[in-house]
């Protein structure tokens, strides 16, 4: 099997789990995450992007800026910027980010909120704002539809 | 005349040839052309009970609506900007799940309804505004309808929408499983599907994919008006728009 890789431009400035890494614990830090092993616990990158890559198995909650999913992720996702599922994404959980593209053959269950501002829990508690523009669409169009 | 005849029969088939390759948009020669990829086609209706719903997703904020089918990109754009929350789960992929399937003392295949009912359609009371139930009843094992129409009726809220279509009679066995998507507030997009073994993952405890079946999903059976209603008893009211593609849109009240 050919081992996914994330786009090289991004990957080379990404923390990186690979395929054959099993994490369970928290996992927190301030840098973009790679992941394309198996992590279960709960994953928490202040505001910076987590790709999981489609050999990834991911059981844990995340709060991220963005998230990229190719692989599958049992949890919540929230992320104060956008989310994309890929094709063969498998996600079971609820979602609420500000943006979301979802892929045709993509397999979703859960819930969708869109909303203009997805700050993180504690930082709304403390009447941080997210700082970004809100959005003026709500979701983004999705992938062209694949035969 | 033979040799008259050749140079324009195979002038006649290098024009057919050209023409297919036109179609096809192929630009390799004879024998070297790769199988184009089918398109599967969609198709649009018009819906009513969707257009009587729609009033109520247009005029209100914030709602919360479950879309029952394969994950569909569309729906969860067209409700995520009229700024409602969307839940999306495949109930009917879910009951193919092949661990679901046990015998009872007669040693007949029976569905673990309990078991069904522990891993889906799992939310709190009186949480959705809205649920598109679509066509899953017409391909639900007989044994499930009934419980997850009861599911239905505690996941909605007094006075919350569910839209239902059921095949009448003239529609015949074999008629098409679609997925429904919403293209605006009266049409309808029509995704023909199949149990494909690699249309999802199991959701359950296996995290296997689903073998799911080697053929279409197949109709199970046909209610009649009778039927309908006796399904959605519990219901406050319940209204009928019969389509002209032997479709009957049913849009229930709780």
């Amino acid at each position: 099997m050919e081992t996914a890789k994330a786009p090289d431009g991004v990957r080379g400035e990404m923390a990186n789990l690979g395929k054959s890494l099993s994490i369970r614990g928290e996992l927190s830090g301030s840098e973009d995450l790679y992941i394309d092993g198996q992590v279960e616990g709960a994953i928490d990158l202040h505001g910076n992007s987590l790709m999981v890559g489609p050999n990834g198995r991911i059981k844990a909650n995340v709060n991220a800026g963005s998230a990229v999913i190719q692989g599958k992720l049992e949890g919540n996702i929230r992320a104060t910027d956008r989310v994309d599922l890929k094709q063969s994404a498998v996600v079971l959980g609820d979602i609420a980010t500000q943006r979301i593209s979802i892929e045709e053959g993509a397999y979703f269950k859960g819930g969708v909120d869109v909303q203009r501002d997805v700050a993180r829990p504690e930082a709304k508690a403390a009447g941080i704002s997210s700082g970004k523009a809100p959005s003026p669409a709500a979701a983004t169009a999705p992938e062209p539809r694949k035969s | 005349m033979p040799q008259r005849e050749e140079p324009e029969s195979l002038e006649m088939a290098s024009t057919a040839q050209n023409l297919m390759k036109i179609f096809r948009g192929a630009t390799t020669g004879p024998g070297q052309q790769k199988a184009s990829p089918v398109t599967p086609q969609r198709l649009t209706r018009r819906s009513s009970g969707l257009v009587e719903l729609s009033e109520t997703l247009s005029s209100q904020d914030g709602l919360r609506v479950l879309d029952l089918g394969a994950t569909s990109p569309g729906n969860i754009r067209y409700l995520t900007e009229l700024g409602h929350k969307c839940y999306s789960e495949d109930v009917l992929l879910a009951s193919f799940d092949p661990s679901l399937v046990t015998k009872d003392d007669q040693g007949n295949r029976v569905l673990d309804e309990k078991r069904f009912l522990s891993e889906n359609l799992v939310y709190e009371p009186s949480l959705f505004d809205v649920v598109f139930c679509w066509n899953l009843a017409d391909y639900l094992d007989e044994s499930l309808v009934k419980p997850v129409v009861g599911r239905f009726w505690t996941a909605l809220k007094p006075g919350g929408m569910l839209l239902a279509f059921f095949h009448t009679r003239d529609a015949g066995p074999d008629a098409p499983c679609y997925r429904y998507h919403i293209v605006n507030k009266d049409t309808l997009e029509m995704q023909h599907i199949v149990a494909r073994p690699e249309a999802g993952p199991n959701p359950g405890s296996s995290g296997r994919a689903y073998p799911a079946s080697k053929t279409h999903f197949r109709l199970q059976r046909v209610f009649n008006n009778r039927n309908i209603e006796n399904l959605f008893r519990d219901f406050a009211s319940i209204k009928f728009f019969l389509a002209r593609d032997n479709v009957r849109e049913v849009l229930v009240v709780r």
